[in-house]
């Protein structure tokens, strides 16, 4: 087996006595599509914010191919490859949908290199087929805030992609999407899939068994079980923290 | 289809823009001065030196978003240096070779750091990099510790009650609350003749600023910037380091307020420690608003019409100014948070309805697909 591109080690976060995440431990091979699912208060948000360096440990460490990310800053550990799509569509609503993309795709992200760099052909290649991947081509000189928010979903998917990481966090990606929505979202993961490693958080779960090869619950902080959706859906812990009655998991 | 913008079109609409700035250059130097009386005219100078430093506000609260109420500092800075220069314009030959304040109050020596305002380049280098420096400095403490929106602006206050004091109480350094004034020669030349020239050098001078903020605000960089105001915390799990970005624009923004502030104090012959005072600060910041925060014309204009009906009004009826302003302020809040510049819209809307969604013909989609029935 490869190594892994994201490990943690009895990873802990105290918020003054109450623990989000106990005694975590997780792994994710590269090219991997995992999906966390937990109930509510179950430390998944917190998960992402210990990875993507948002805050620091109380204890144990995490590893991103290897190597322990604790002091490094959130742009950094962006830099080094992880991708981070927050819960809530969070892009620049004053920018277009392409400037968006595109300040995603710099490459090089300095004060200087920012103010004196131009766009390389490339990179604007690289954001047009985004924008076209996304669905958003016709749409991608307007302003941000006037799209719907299954298009900023999309769009912040594209923006996670643009930035070319090997790993990215999606959180509920289909959060208030229509049906329809929620399909292309889905394919547009499955896709991503193929190039990336992917770590989904999710609570629809005919989204979740529509991507899902491997699923690992969350409670209370700490892994409650892993494996194929329906091992865990059949797995009895699960179904008393988290599906709740028997009888809707076999619909 | 693609909807760039062809390369040889932005040049073209850059060369227009020019040439739409260098005509207002050439009007206000050649054509303004024989419509207005002398007395308007240096007003005139005076006010658009305070719109460089206008430009400067809006370049960190406009487009950056953050909100600063102690650019009058850097201003005033720019003011005092220059009057350091100008205050050791001293004939050879006289008795005295201080400036007659430090007589006053029994300075016998000049203080060393005073020394090297004998020379006007120096002078110059300094205007330009003191007040940047102190800027970066304060920028670098203050967004490394991510200290933001109100938070920002009251310790931008703070610092200006500091620097008031600070000048207000030194009289044997700088003549304390009085300020530095009554100067005479400038590069041996008498400075009452030549107000046409600072007149003129301040245009150019506006000119460039204008050029400047252009360059920042259009581009990678200028997007980088509105990405901050929208959303700082989302950039940096883009991989971006906001206090870098926010640095060397609050770094430039102070640069600006003391060019202005140097071509403000050497038409009007005067700087103090009230150009340092919190209202004066917030006053700039009323004028960017006023004019429309977030475009340069607007910053430049809001400068110039809250300036001249200051003058205008406070010469006819010399108590309610302040009233005035007040209204003005409320007016801008609530009505046009735009500015003046904002206004512009209202027409637009009147000419084209608004393409928003409920309207199926102007769905771009739907748009995009009469235009090629092949897809």
């Amino acid at each position: 087996m490869n190594e892994s591109i994201l490990v943690t080690e009895n990873l802990t976060m105290d918020f003054d006595g109450f623990k989000a995440i106990d005694n975590l431990n997780f792994s994710m091979a590269p090219g991997e599509l995992r999906v966390v699912i937990g109930p509510n208060g179950a430390g998944k948000t917190t998960f992402l914010d210990l990875i993507t360096g948002k805050i620091k440990p109380t204890a144990g460490q995490v590893l991103f191919k290897g190597k322990n990310i604790r002091r490094y800053s959130e742009a950094q550990i962006s830099r080094m490859g992880i991708g981070r799509k927050f819960q809530t569509p969070r892009v620049y609503l004053n920018l277009t949908a392409r400037e968006n993309l595109e300040l995603a795709a710099n490459q090089t992200k300095g004060v200087f290199g920012t103010l004196f760099g131009k766009m390389s052909g490339p990179e604007r290649d690289r954001v047009w087929i985004l924008l076209e991947t996304i669905g958003l081509a016709v749409k991608a000189d307007r302003s941000a805030s006037l799209l719907s928010h299954g298009e900023k979903q999309r769009l912040e998917i594209g923006m996670l992609v643009a930035q070319s990481p090997e790993l990215l966090l999606v959180d509920e990606p289909v959060a208030g999407l229509t049906d329809e929505e929620t399909e292309n979202v889905g394919n547009l993961l499955v896709t991503l899939a193929e190039s990336h490693a992917i770590l989904v958080i999710e609570h629809d779960m005919e989204f979740v068994r529509q991507i899902a090869r491997k699923v690992t619950v969350l409670h209370q902080g700490t892994v409650l079980c892993e494996g194929t959706i329906d091992e865990v859906q059949n797995d009895p812990r699960v179904i008393e923290v988290y599906l709740g009655q028997p009888q809707s998991i076999d619909r | 289809m693609i909807t760039l913008v062809p390369k040889k079109k932005r040049d073209n609409r850059l060369l227009i823009e020019a040439g739409i700035v260098v005509t207002i250059a050439l009007i206000l130097i050649l054509i303004i001065p024989w419509l207005l009386t002398d007395f308007r005219l240096s007003l005139l100078g005076r006010f658009l030196a305070l719109s460089i430093a206008a430009l400067g506000i809006d370049l960190i609260w406009g487009y950056t978003g953050l909100l600063s109420m102690g650019h009058g500092v850097f201003f005033a800075l720019g003011g005092y240096l220059l009057a350091m220069y100008l205050k050791l314009q001293i004939p050879k030959d006289a008795a005295n070779q201080l400036p007659e304040f430090m007589n006053l109050y029994g300075v016998t020596e000049l203080p060393s750091f005073w020394q090297p305002f004998h020379d006007f380049n120096f002078t110059l280098l300094a205007i330009l990099l003191i007040p940047t420096i102190i800027g970066g400095l304060l920028g670098y403490l203050v967004f490394r510790n991510r200290i933001r929106g109100v938070y920002f602006s009251i310790l931008t206050q703070a610092a200006t009650v500091v620097f008031f004091n600070f000048f207000n109480g030194q009289q044997k350094l700088f003549n304390g609350t009085n300020g530095l004034t009554d100067f005479k020669t400038i590069l041996g030349a008498d400075i009452s003749t030549y107000q046409f020239t600072f007149y003129i050098l301040t245009i150019i001078a506006l000119m460039f600023a204008y050029a400047l903020c252009r360059w920042l605000t259009s581009g990678r960089f200028g997007n980088l910037l509105v990405a901050i105001r929208d959303d700082e915390n989302r950039l940096r799990f883009s991989g971006y380091n906001p206090t870098g970005f926010k640095v060397v624009v609050f770094a430039v923004s102070a640069a600006l307020a003391a060019i202005g502030g140097a071509f403000y104090t050497i038409q009007t012959g005067r700087v103090s420690p009230q150009l340092m005072d919190i209202g004066f600060s917030i006053e700039m910041v009323i004028w960017v608003a006023a004019g429309g925060r977030g475009t340069l014309v607007g910053a430049i204009l809001g400068t110039l019409l809250v300036n001249f009906a200051k003058s205008l009004l406070s010469e006819q009826f010399p108590e309610v100014w302040l009233f005035f302003q007040g209204a003005l302020f409320l007016i801008v809040v609530t009505v046009l948070p735009d500015g003046v510049v904002g206004l512009r819209k209202l027409f637009y809307r009147r000419q084209q309805p608004i393409s928003t969604y409920p309207n199926i013909d102007l769905d771009p989609e739907v748009q995009s697909e009469r235009e090629h029935p092949s897809n």
